[in-house]
């Protein structure tokens, strides 16, 4: 509110003077959910909350094997340099893969929303579709590396490469499975409150996948091609 | 109730529309909804072709590079959380943005933290040996003696 309100607003102020919704009868910011008289939070807010928590687990995981891979990119042994194995090419194909899975999961949640089962599926199958893409290009990269003698076990700095790109792509194949297993609960049991919150959780694990793969293709393959 | 509050009361009741997330959908306006993805897309798509394109030309001064990926990598971060997570400042999403933060707060410390202690002590590390000075050197390979280049 504006310095210029008129002395009610004061008094909410006063009720509440740190905004967190606990201010006398029913004043202050109390009518939103979650705080003070507003009541407790809808259901999805809270498991969204919770999913949220594990992915930031998961984020802070992924930032102690970038954190390795930072550590560990000078020390390549006998082996081949960041440079010599990066395909940018390849990289560039997995980010648009990625980041076109992420808008269509993005239209499959707002099939869910709009409880449109068609819609649903069919964006949740070129989900699919374009996730399974980037994980079959990231199992040829590797394949081929490894059939050239450039394994993890190569040198540190091949380790810390293929744990923190693997580990992505691990959670990328989890995440397919998890795609399917949305498809065939919101199939089968339909659009039930408890089959919803499960695929919005679902919806937010794929985003969050794009986003620490933004890290990975800027930090592995960009910055580590221009040395 | 004065004017004031009544504004206040519609002002929250606008904010309890707000959407933490995973909640992909208010008012059931699937144009909106669509509007904002297609805005991240663009907006996604946008960054990673700047940070592609300024591998590839020499626009930019070659050490600034690095730091430029950095910066693009964290702005396309952030269109994924507000376009994608929905991430917003709402009511419902103090929870997040708090848990958010504390995330930010460890990935940095992790990481930075990592890279400038080990960066340190590579510095600090004893320069090259000939390796006919150390006899007891039972690697088939080179042993790792310079310090590792960053």
């Amino acid at each position: 509110m504006s310095a210029t309100a008129s002395p009610g607003s004061v008094t909410a102020f006063r009720g509440d003077p740190n905004h967190l919704g606990h201010g006398r009868d029913g004043r202050g910011e109390s009518r939103a959910t979650g705080r003070g008289t507003g009541g407790p939070s809808p259901k999805r807010i809270v498991v969204a909350y919770g999913f949220w928590i594990f992915i930031l687990s998961d984020i802070v995981m992924f930032a102690s094997f970038f954190a390795s891979y930072a550590v560990l990119q000078g020390g390549v042994s006998d082996g081949p340099t960041g440079p010599q194995i990066f395909d940018l090419t390849n990289t560039a194909l997995e980010t648009g893969l990625l980041l076109l899975s992420s808008f269509a999961c993005g239209m499959a949640s707002l099939a869910l929303g709009a409880r449109r089962m068609l819609y649903f599926q069919v964006a949740m199958a070129v989900t699919f579709c374009l996730g399974a893409g980037f994980v079959a290009l990231e199992v040829m990269e590797f394949a081929d590396l490894i059939a050239r003698g450039i394994g993890p076990s190569r040198s540190a700095f091949l380790s810390s490469f293929f744990t923190l790109v693997g580990c992505h792509g691990l959670h990328v194949t989890v995440g397919l499975l998890w795609l399917l297993t949305m498809m065939a609960q919101v199939l089968t049991k339909g659009f039930r409150s408890d089959i919803v919150r499960r695929t919005l959780c679902f919806a937010l694990f794929w985003h969050a996948l794009d986003i620490v793969w933004v890290g990975v293709f800027s930090i592995v393959y960009l910055m580590g091609s221009i040395t | 109730m004065s004017h004031a509050d009544q504004a206040g009361a519609h002002e929250l009741d606008r904010h309890q529309t707000d959407l933490a997330p995973g909640e992909e959908y208010g008012e059931e306006d699937i144009g909106k909804g669509i509007r904002g993805y297609l805005i991240g897309l663009a907006l996604a798509v946008l960054l990673t072709l700047c940070s592609f394109a300024i591998v590839h030309t020499k626009v930019v001064w070659a050490p600034a590079v690095p730091v430029a990926i950095l910066i693009f990598a964290i702005a396309q971060m952030g269109v994924h959380l507000v376009f994608f997570l929905h991430i917003t400042t709402g009511p419902d999403n103090t929870n997040n943005v708090m848990a958010l933060a504390f995330g930010v707060l460890f990935v940095v410390l992790v990481v930075g933290g990592s890279v400038w202690i080990m960066s340190n002590m590579n510095a600090n590390m004893m320069p090259a040996m000939p390796h006919a000075a150390m006899p007891n050197s039972a690697t088939p390979h080179q042993p790792m003696t310079q310090p590792m280049q960053h």
